[in-house]
């Protein structure tokens, strides 16, 4: 069978201008898909970028809250009732909202204000400068340091600016792991300086961040919540509620799911029509072969080895490529939101290996249909 | 060696339905011997190359039996037909049917191949063969390099680099002008027909009759007889 297959793989990659056009076709058709489908990980990755730096393994939240940007407060005391859960190690609240900064050159500029409970400090980012209880101090602030940080002047320790009128000092420069998706920077500073600075209605609370003492506890805890009127969910439960909120609220994961099908008919198109234009124009040779002796199984395996060679090529150079775009753009954009994922490969191979599958059964019908006898007949 | 390679008989061949119903082949019977170079020849439509079609195992008669060897061949199960067909007969098509994009070398060995002969085997094999047909330093080029007669006789390489004990030509000569026609047929006469195998050719060249050891002639689907042939 070794010998067949080459032979099958030197007829499709001799016929130079078909192989190259259905290695084009299937492979621009992949960089479509894992682009598309990378941006969008990357999407999620980002608007979830709170939940991953903050790493509280539970959250508590109004149920009407969508992402962390849209945080609906809470009154003070579900942070007591919250600690008072049987199974809660500890429960601390957290602060997420938005202020303007005005900078030493006189403009604005938006920022995220996480506030972070005074007394634990839960959350905190790693500082690559200054110390965390200098966020004790006077009108002390961190700033994450991420690809936004340049829109605030790239301050340094010290740096002074205004925030909803009130004086602001970095006292800190961090680091996270993911920066957010609204191209805005990030600043920390305590729970009550925030929902000081910045003018809160009625509640304040965001979230409530819980310890609970074992993972056997969550359950019992999201019940109890439950019974309060509002939610509690895992740090993952959590993500999936914002990816949820992504897809089906926004028209973001219609619209992608509708370029990832649209690529995929590309190539699914590109590679139905050459692969069949190949297989007619060696129809008789085919036949031919059938004449001679070879198995329907010989020419079905000819077939398959060829529109996989083909597909499984395309994709590895589609990957190559849209990986290479990405790192690119990253390079040039560092806060250019695209991660290359499994799901994002396993997607894009099970859309080539239909591809494939397609193009292949269209030869293979051809094929199986010739009669020897047709070859004899001219 | 006179034994018989192929035995027809009775053999019909119906093509069609209702009113455009034909019947192409008309209750043949004949036979081929080893050692013999038999010739169907007949006007075009009288049903040459069905025949041949039945003969070698690529079309089911509508009655009648075809042996080789004393083997009823279209009594076997379709796979074992086609394993049949690939280590016992070796074809030659009018228009020689060779992969263009494949070597002259990798298309005389595809025979080989598919009996699954380690890969460097079935090449060094069908090089053999190649020398044989005259064409070893063809070897590397496409098809498409070749001449007409050239690429007739990769075609023939590619037939009997198996070693097959029968051989069936279609019309050979057809594609081919006649000096080269010729020249194929004698060289086929000479160098390929031993005494352990048949060949059995369809043309209607009256230019290479004298390579025949009988002719058998067709018209209207029926044997209209035979006659020895001009061969030596």
């Amino acid at each position: 069978m070794r010998g067949i297959l080459r032979i099958a793989y030197k007829l499709i990659v001799n016929d130079r201008a078909k192989f190259a056009a259905l290695l084009v076709g299937v492979t621009f058709a992949v960089f479509l898909m894992i682009m598309m489908t990378s941006m969008f990980a990357g999407i999620l990755g980002k608007a979830s970028s709170t939940v991953t730096n903050v790493g509280a393994q539970v959250w508590v939240m109004d149920p009407g809250v969508n992402t962390v940007a849209s945080s609906i407060p809470m009154p003070d005391y579900v942070l007591d009732a919250v600690r008072s859960i049987e199974g809660v190690r500890y429960a601390v609240p957290l602060y997420s909202g938005a202020a303007l900064v005005k900078l030493r050159t006189g403009t604005y500029q938006a920022v995220t204000v996480i506030g972070l409970d005074d007394a634990s400090l839960f959350g905190r980012p790693r500082l690559v400068q200054g110390q965390i209880e200098d966020l004790y101090g006077e009108n002390a602030f961190a700033v994450v340091r991420d690809s936004e940080f340049p829109k605030l002047g790239s301050p340094g320790m010290g740096t002074e600016f205004e925030l909803n009128d009130h004086r602001a000092v970095i006292k800190g420069i961090a680091e996270v792991a993911v920066s957010g998706l609204f191209g805005i920077p990030t600043l920390y500073t305590t729970y009550n300086r925030a929902i000081q600075y910045i003018p809160s209605p009625r509640y304040t609370l965001s979230f409530v961040l819980v310890e609970p003492k074992s993972a056997a506890a969550v359950p019992a805890i999201q019940r109890a919540v439950k019974n309060m009127g509002y939610q509690a969910l895992t740090a993952e439960g959590f993500k999936d509620k914002i990816a949820t909120f992504y897809k089906y609220q926004t028209g973001l994961g219609t619209n992608v799911l509708l370029m990832t099908v649209i690529s995929f008919v590309v190539g699914l198109s590109i590679s139905g029509q050459t692969f069949y234009t190949f297989i007619l124009e060696n129809l008789e040779k085919f036949g031919a072969l059938k004449a001679i002796g070879a198995r329907g199984g010989v020419l079905v395996a000819m077939i398959l080895f060829q529109a996989t060679f083909t597909s499984l090529t395309s994709y590895g150079l589609g990957i190559g490529l849209a990986s290479l775009t990405i790192a690119v753009a990253k390079l040039r954009l560092p806060s250019y939101a695209a991660t290359v994922t499994l799901g994002n490969l396993a997607t894009a191979f099970v859309m080539v290996v239909v591809i494939a599958a397609v193009s292949s059964f269209i030869g293979i019908r051809k094929v199986i249909r010739i009669e020897p006898f047709e070859i004899f007949r001219g | 060696m006179d034994s018989v390679a192929i035995q027809a008989s009775g053999l019909n061949r119906w093509f069609g339905e209702g009113d455009a119903r034909t019947h192409a082949v008309k209750d043949v019977t004949f036979d081929a011997r080893f050692g013999e170079m038999l010739y169907i020849e007949g006007p075009s439509g009288s049903g040459k190359t069905t025949l041949l079609s039945m003969i070698s195992g690529i079309l089911r008669p509508t009655s009648g039996t075809v042996a080789v060897e004393g083997r009823d061949i279209w009594g076997l199960p379709p796979d074992e037909l086609a394993d049949f067909r690939l280590n016992k007969i070796g074809f030659v098509f009018q228009d020689y049917h060779l992969f263009p994009r494949l070597t002259t070398l990798e298309n005389a060995a595809m025979s080989l191949v598919m009996r699954k002969m380690e890969w460097g085997q079935a090449l060094d094999q069908a090089m053999h063969y190649l020398e044989v047909v005259g064409l070893k330093d063809r070897a590397t080029l496409p098809p498409v390099k070749l001449s007409g007669g050239e690429q007739q006789r990769v075609a023939i390489a590619r037939a009997i680099a198996g070693r097959p004990d029968l051989l069936v030509f279609d019309e050979p000569t057809a594609s081919l002008d006649g000096d080269t026609g010729r020249r194929i047929v004698e060289f086929v006469k000479k160098e390929i027909l031993t005494a352990e195998k048949c060949i059995v050719l369809v043309t209607h060249d009256s230019r290479i009759f004298e390579y025949a050891d009988r002719i058998m002639q067709m018209e209207d689907g029926k044997v209209k007889g035979f006659q020895k042939g001009a061969s030596p």
